[in-house]
Order: C-alpha cells, then sequence, then structure tokens
C-alpha cells in the first residue's frame, strides 16, 4: 500500500516511516512542510496520505486545508489526518464531501501501533476513523439526534471512531447480528435510503457531526 | 409619539430644574461647613478627620451635580485624585491629599457661582410652566375669587370675561414654551458646572496614569498568577507522569530477559502514562493559547468553542484581518467565557455572537435568548474578563434584564494586520 507522510518534525517523520514500513506500507514520500504537499499528492495519487495539520511556513492548518484541496482535485482520496489536538470543526471541514476515506486522529494514538495500522487501513478502504475525542466532543451537545435510543448513540459513535459490526458487537457485549439491527434502525431513523453501505455509515456519521 | 417625548422630556428638565434649584441653596451651608474644617484642620485631634468629613460632603455635593449633569445629556467626570493607600490613611496625609488636589479648589470655586446659576436657572424653569398654568386656570381663578385683582399676558388688566377666556390658549402656548426652553435651561446649568467640575487636561491626564498604573499592575498579577498555575500544572501532571514512564521503563529493561511478560506489561504502563500525560498537556495547552486559535484566529476559534456548547450558536464576522495575538487571545476568553456562563445560567434555546470591526474598534457582541439576569460582579469569570479586557483599553458590558434577553458587549480598541488571503 502506497503512502504519502506530511509531517514537520522529523522524528515523528522518521518514526511514522519506520512504523508504516514495519507494517508492509510503501512510504513514497514524507514531506516537511506546507506548500509541497499538493503537488506530491497530485503526482504519486497514493492509496492513503497521512497528513499533520499544523505545517510550516505558517504552522497554522497548513495541512489541512492540502488534505481538503487534493481532495477536492482527487475526489475519495483517502486522508488521515493527525493533529495534537482534536477539533469537531475540522472534522466536520474533511467529512463536508461525503466521500468517505477520511480520518482524523490525535497524534498520540500512533502509540497504540496496532489501532493506528487498523485505522489507516480503514480509511484506506474508504472508511471513517474519527478520534474517540472528537467524538465525544460532540457528544456532550447531541441530545438533538432525535429519536436514536441510547443503544443506538453507542453504535453510532463506534461507527464514527471506525470500527467494523465485529468490533463493535465485541466492545458492546453484543452479537454482530444485533448490531447490524441497530445500525439499519439507525439509517431509517436519520432518513439514509438502502445504499452502498460503507457509504451510509459515512453519511450517518456525518449527519451526526452536522446536528 | 414625538409629542409625548417632548413633553415628558420637558417635565423631566422642570423636575432636575427644582432639584438644581434646591441642591443649589444646599451649596452655601456646605461651602460653610467646609471652611470651618478647612480653618479648625491644624487642629491636633481632630483637625484632619473633620476637614477630611466636610471634603466628603463637598465631593457628594459635587457628584450628585455631575449625576444631574449626566441625566441632561452633558456627562462630567470625576477629577479627583486617587485616596492615598489604607496604609497611609489618616490624620495629616488626609489633609494632604485633600489640599493638593486642584479638584478640590475647583469644587471650591464652583460652589457659589454655581448655586447662583442653578438657582436663577431653576426658578425660570419652573417660572414659566407656572405662569402659564395661572393663565388655564384664570377663568376659575377669578369666579373663586370674585374679583379682577390681576391680568394675563396680553391683557392686563382684564377687562371682561372674554378677555380672561383668552388667558386659556395664552397659558397653553406659555406651558408649551416652557416645556421646550427647559431641557435647553438644564443644559446651560450642567454646561456651567462642567466648567468647574469636570478634569482639567491636566486632571485627564492624571486620571489616566491612575488608570494605566491599575490595569498594568492587574495585567502583572494575572501574569504572574498565570504563570504559576501553569507551573503548577506541569509539576503535577505531565512531568510527574514522565518521571513515572522512565522509572516504569526503568525496570522493564531490567526485567526484559528474566521475565518479559512481566516487562511486556510494564512497557504498556509506560505507554498508558505517555498518554495520559500527553492528555494533560493537551488542556494546559488549550488554557494558555488554544491551537485552534493560532490556526484560525478569532473567527475558527469562537466557531469551534460555539460547535461545543448545547445550544445552537450562530457565529458571524466580518473581520478584514487578523488581530493582534495578545488581543486575539484576551478576546477570544472573554466570548468563550460569557458562552459559557450563557449556557450555564441562561436555559436560552439560541444564541449568537457578531465580531465586527469599525474604525479601529473591536466589537463582539455575545446574546441569547434566555431569561436575563446575568450581574458581572456576581461572577468572578466576567470580572477576570474585564480585567483582562481592560488591559488593552476594552470595555466590556452587560445588558440583562429580567426575562431576557442578555447580550454581552465587548470593545476593543485595535488595528488589524494585512487582510487574509
Amino acid at each position: 500500500m502506497r503512502v504519502v507522510i506530511a509531517e514537520d518534525l522529523t522524528l515523528l517523520r522518521d518514526g511514522l516511516t519506520r512504523l508504516l514500513e514495519a507494517f508492509d506500507f510503501e512510504v513514497v514520500a514524507a514531506v516537511d512542510n506546507g506548500p509541497a504537499l499538493l503537488p506530491t499528492l497530485l503526482r504519486e495519487r497514493p492509496d492513503v496520505a497521512i497528513i499533520d495539520v499544523r505545517l510550516p511556513p505558517t504552522h497554522t492548518d497548513e495541512g489541512l486545508k492540502a488534505a481538503i484541496a487534493a481532495r477536492t482535485a482527487i475526489p475519495g482520496l483517502p486522508v488521515l489526518v493527525l493533529s495534537q489536538h482534536v477539533e469537531s470543526l475540522y472534522a466536520r471541514e474533511l467529512l463536508t464531501d461525503s466521500g468517505g476515506g477520511v480520518g482524523y486522529l490525535l497524534k498520540e494514538r500512533v502509540s497504540d501501533v496496532e489501532q493506528f495500522v487498523q485505522a489507516v487501513q480503514q480509511v484506506a478502504a474508504g472508511g471513517t476513523a474519527l478520534d474517540p475525542e472528537v467524538v465525544t466532543q460532540l457528544l456532550g451537545r447531541r441530545e438533538r439526534l432525535a429519536g436514536l435510543t441510547p443503544r443506538e448513540q453507542d453504535v453510532l459513535k463506534h461507527i464514527a471512531e471506525g470500527r467494523s459490526n465485529a468490533a463493535i458487537a465485541g466492545r458492546l457485549f453484543i452479537t454482530e447480528k444485533v448490531v447490524s439491527k441497530y445500525i439499519n434502525n439507525i439509517f431509517t431513523k436519520l432518513g439514509l435510503p438502502p445504499s452502498d453501505d460503507d457509504n451510509r455509515r459515512v453519511l450517518a456519521v456525518l449527519r451526526y457531526l452536522g446536528g | 409619539m414625538l409629542f409625548r417625548i417632548r413633553v415628558r422630556t420637558g417635565l423631566r428638565a422642570i423636575g432636575h430644574g427644582v432639584c438644581a434649584t434646591g441642591l443649589g441653596l444646599l451649596n452655601v451651608p456646605v461651602l460653610a461647613l467646609w471652611l470651618i474644617g478647612l480653618v479648625l484642620s491644624p487642629m491636633p485631634v481632630l483637625g484632619a478627620d473633620l476637614l477630611h468629613v466636610t471634603t466628603v460632603v463637598v465631593r457628594w455635593r459635587a457628584d450628585l451635580e455631575r449625576r444631574l449633569g449626566e441625566l441632561a445629556g452633558v456627562p462630567i467626570r470625576r477629577p479627583y485624585l486617587p485616596s492615598p493607600d489604607r496604609a497611609e490613611q489618616g490624620g495629616r496625609r488626609w489633609v494632604r491629599w485633600i489640599i493638593t488636589d486642584p479638584a478640590t479648589w475647583r469644587d471650591m470655586s464652583w460652589l457659589l457661582p454655581g448655586a447662583l446659576v442653578s438657582v436663577v436657572l431653576g426658578l425660570i424653569t419652573v417660572a414659566i410652566p407656572a405662569y402659564g398654568l395661572a393663565g388655564v386656570l384664570l377663568v376659575p381663578l377669578w369666579l373663586f375669587l370674585g374679583d379682577v385683582w390681576f391680568g394675563y399676558g396680553l391683557f392686563w388688566p382684564v377687562a371682561n370675561l372674554a378677555e380672561a377666556w383668552l388667558a386659556l390658549p395664552q397659558g397653553l402656548i406659555v406651558i408649551a414654551g416652557g416645556l421646550v426652553v427647559a431641557p435647553l435651561l438644564r443644559r446651560v446649568d450642567v454646561l456651567f458646572a462642567r466648567l468647574f467640575l469636570a478634569p482639567t487636561s491636566a486632571a485627564e491626564l492624571r486620571l489616566r496614569v491612575a488608570h494605566l498604573t491599575t490595569t498594568r499592575s492587574d495585567t502583572i498579577d494575572a501574569q504572574s498568577a498565570e504563570l504559576l498555575r501553569i507551573e503548577r500544572d506541569l509539576h503535577d501532571g505531565a512531568q510527574a507522569r514522565m518521571v513515572s514512564v522512565g522509572m516504569t521503563i526503568g525496570l522493564a529493561e531490567r526485567l526484559v530477559r528474566r521475565d518479559p511478560d512481566a516487562a511486556l506489561k510494564l512497557l504498556a504502563e509506560a505507554r498508558a502514562s505517555s498518554t495520559a500525560a500527553l492528555v494533560d498537556l493537551r488542556h494546559l495547552v488549550q488554557g494558555i493559547h488554544p491551537p485552534v486559535l493560532a490556526e484560525r484566529g478569532l473567527e475558527g476559534a469562537v466557531q469551534a468553542v460555539a460547535l461545543h456548547m448545547p445550544v445552537p450558536i450562530e457565529v458571524t464576522s466580518q473581520l478584514p484581518g487578523r488581530l493582534e495575538t495578545p488581543i486575539e487571545s484576551a478576546v477570544y476568553f472573554a466570548v468563550a467565557e460569557a458562552l459559557t456562563n450563557m449556557a450555564r445560567h441562561s436555559r436560552a434555546h439560541s444564541a449568537w455572537v457578531r465580531i465586527r470591526h469599525v474604525e479601529g474598534l473591536l466589537a463582539v457582541d455575545v446574546g441569547d435568548d434566555g431569561v436575563g439576569g446575568a450581574d458581572a460582579a456576581r461572577g468572578t469569570g466576567l470580572r477576570g474578563v474585564e480585567r483582562r479586557l481592560n488591559a488593552f483599553d476594552g470595555t466590556m458590558t452587560i445588558s440583562s434584564p429580567p426575562n431576557g434577553p442578555t447580550v454581552v458587549t465587548m470593545e476593543v480598541p485595535c488595528a488589524l494586520s494585512s487582510p487574509k488571503i
């Protein structure tokens, strides 16, 4: 799997490269600044891009902007955005094109190597992986998500974090069959028409974020 | 509508005229009292305190006049030097503080001329409508008294009943005239008072220096308190955790050959500690300078806060550029505090934030449709916000009548940097 990394701190950039190569990813480019990122993404068209929000020269949100621009140019380009802090505002911006293949995680999640690699694969496959922190931030205020039972909200939360049905079943101590029943209920209540399941999962998360 | 407003302002001005007349008459005893206090002030035991008390009386009188000025639409600022520190109060220092303040002598020089102007103008203010009233009531008076013992207006003396009846419209005109003139007379009175009671340009400068001294020391206090908090948070939080990470890894190192399973467990523990340290650091950074503020400026950061609030918040912003970092940060925390208060106390269903920059003034309104009754004096949070804004010559005002709506307005004079690209 071909990966592009954008991270300005050498220590983290090399660490990420080493980590991903250990899991048989091919790091085709590792960029350390904002302006070089977009051309690299357009040239390499990687299977997944791992991007730090804050990049030189301005150290603001250039990584995020480049990620969004790249997804406009190449719809559905999988990007996993990493940051020292998470903002639901940014999550919403990343997800607005609803194409799937979006991840948004705290940098420290990298330390749980297996889960991180799973998230990368999930995003590359067109799924979503939102940091639990983002989800909790939103959960605080999303009582307005009308009609969902607490259990359904739990399930939706796990979907947002990018878990498969099997993983959700494991977390909530229920069978996979029950999970898919819950998910179908969620889709119906959120008024999502039957379609490709992965896409509907993204849409459900979007609705969840957008309020 | 306009008519009613005119009548109301006229009546109010007449009322104020009456007050001003009464207070003007009070000036004479007040002046006498103060002069007695001054003469007796060298007295060894009670002299200084006596002067202090009489000065308080004079300033109370002058403040009443300033209040009247404000009511007449001519705000008059207090010019007095700040009183000595608590440690230095009493005795000779009181006397020096009072005697060396030019405002004291300006007050004194105002007392008599001010009284004259207030009484004369006040009497005119009352006399005109009173005369009008007499005209309106001329016929009933005449019938009641049964004799033509005075005339009115154009007809002096009143020759017959027809002329007496004509006094009625004349009286009405005079009343109307009195209502129109009264506010003007009030204005003249308070403008005269302002000549004496407002700070001179030197006093203005002195007040400004006093204000700057207070805000500077507030700022320094707040800053050192903030640094102390950061130091403590680091010490008890991230630093302590990193120490434990180091220890755990060290232990794992020793165990790795003998008991790999135990070493593995320790390593997992170390990783969990490092994650917790990062959480601590993130919260700390959030409190110092929220990253989203650095990345997106005031508008984006306020939007990010709004997204976490339990009620929908509409954020509108007209900022053609970025603000200076310290101001941006102060205003951000002010808005965040206002929104937090809103969420906690207002029981609002929706709220809005409006940010704009007009003629060198940044103005931010935070409003909601909640129950109202917010009071800055009660919440320490809003007081802190106010102090922080004061450091930039900013102000915060709260309008929050019972039953709402509440609007918190923050204004800070500042420039914008180059426009966003």
